[in-house]
């Protein structure tokens, strides 16, 4: 028998080997925040003072969005191949199975907006003070967008135009996440510094941690019956 | 061993059977059939724990197998319909994770062993796309290598097989079944697995 944390790396990389080998689903997300995000500029022209205040907020929707791009492939495909059915008889815990699976969809949804984001914040002129925070809010922000995600994604599972549904039900829920992270990012621009928002964002993902993958095993079991 | 009390199962409106019961030794294999739509799958489903009964009880060594969680799990290999392989990995990438979310741990070597076995070698840094049907069948079959399970609920298994690997099967069942291990399968042609107790469980439509 293998130990929790060889059964969550296994899990991880299973995930992320096979999004290695579908690129094209893993890039969709990344451009699309990449477009979204560079449109606004483009769009409003050169106002530095206008850019700066909507920076906080248009990026960080653009992420809430780029996130949930991928949410309805999260599960799907393990349910349409068989694999979901595996995962749920199997002796290992459900809620590790699924752990996993939420952290390589981070990995593979969220990172690499995390990455990207400073260079989309100069485009609004942001000071290099504001693009640290604007990567703190997002590295705390985007796990809490997967984690909710998934459960988003669980109710929605084998419900047909599940895709549409799926955003109607995660982006009300992802409404806290994004009052916090940009809430942040604006407070540091004003001066009143970003501390408070952060802790608040910690402290949601906390909470998602452990409440998100027991409310997602428990909407995968019924969508299983 | 397995017993089933009082099983019902309902579909929509429809009931599909009541009052189905059955007991199973080791050593033991129950042969399901019934015509398409008579409820093979939604019983080999509640018996493996996947939905629940309408009404009835199953117990696995005198215990409801609600109460033994994953330590009936763990006694159950289920083959379903779906092959429960990944499009985008190799024949023996889809073992050996498949082994891993088991919590079996099953290296390369032994992977590509077993792949042997069912009459794969060569094709094991193929991904599952590029395999056949049949193919994909035994990848998936190949799962019964590693396990350690008593109880093997198998869905159809020689679907898609070719001659040589529906006796590979049998033969798999058989030795199975002389170390005392259980099996429930259903299928619609003429299964013989030597020197093995059959009981016969007709579905009515």
């Amino acid at each position: 028998m293998m130990n929790a944390f060889g059964v969550l790396s296994a899990v991880v990389r299973r995930d992320l080997l096979v999004a290695l080998r579908r690129k094209s689903e893993v890039l969709t997300s990344l451009f699309f925040f990449v477009i979204v995000a560079s449109l606004f500029p483009l769009g409003i022209g050169s106002e530095m003072d206008l850019l700066r205040k909507i920076a906080p907020g248009v990026l960080w929707v653009a992420a809430l969005l780029a996130a949930m791009l991928s949410l309805n492939r999260l599960f799907a495909n393990d349910y349409a191949d068989g694999t979901l059915e595996q995962m749920a008889l199997s002796p290992v815990p459900l809620g590790l199975l699924v752990t996993g699976k939420i952290l390589a969809h981070w990995f593979v949804a969220g990172l690499p907006l995390v990455l990207i984001a400073p260079m989309l914040g100069l485009q609004y002129d942001l000071s290099p003070r504001a693009l640290m925070v604007l990567v703190i809010s997002l590295l705390l922000g985007t796990p809490l967008l997967s984690l909710i995600g998934a459960i988003g994604a669980a109710l929605t599972l084998g419900v047909r135009g599940g895709g549409v549904l799926v955003s109607l039900l995660t982006l009300p829920l992802y409404i806290p996440a994004l009052i916090f992270g940009a809430g942040a990012v604006e407070a540091d621009i004003s001066g009143l510094g970003a501390a408070g928002h952060l802790s608040l964002l910690a402290a949601l993902l906390t909470l998602a941690v452990f409440f998100a993958p027991w409310a997602t095993t428990a909407a995968l079991k019924i969508a299983l019956e | 061993m397995l017993t089933a009390t009082d099983l019902a199962c309902v579909r929509g409106d429809r009931r599909l059977f009541s009052g189905l019961g059955f007991a199973l030794a080791p050593g033991a294999w129950i042969y399901l059939t019934g015509e398409n739509g008579s409820g093979k799958t939604s019983l080999l489903r509640i018996l493996v724990g996947l939905s629940p009964a309408e009404a009835g009880e199953i117990r696995w060594g005198g215990v409801p197998i609600a109460r033994l969680g994953d330590e009936y799990r763990r006694a159950v290999t289920y083959l379903g319909h779906h092959n429960a392989l990944k499009e985008e990995l190799t024949a023996r990438e889809n073992l050996c994770t498949g082994a891993a979310l088991a919590g079996v741990k099953l290296d390369a070597a032994r992977a590509d062993a077993l792949l042997a076995e069912v009459g794969l070698a060569g094709r094991e840094e193929l991904p599952a796309r590029f395999l056949s049907q049949g193919q994909k069948r035994r990848v998936s079959l190949a799962r019964l290598l590693w396990s350690e399970s008593p109880l093997w609920i198998l869905d159809e298994p020689f679907v898609a097989l070719d001659a040589a690997a529906v006796a590979w099967l049998a033969s798999t069942l058989a030795a199975h079944l002389a170390g005392g291990g259980m099996a429930i399968l259903t299928s619609h042609q003429e299964v013989l697995i030597p020197g093995s107790t059959m009981q016969t469980l007709r579905l009515a439509a």
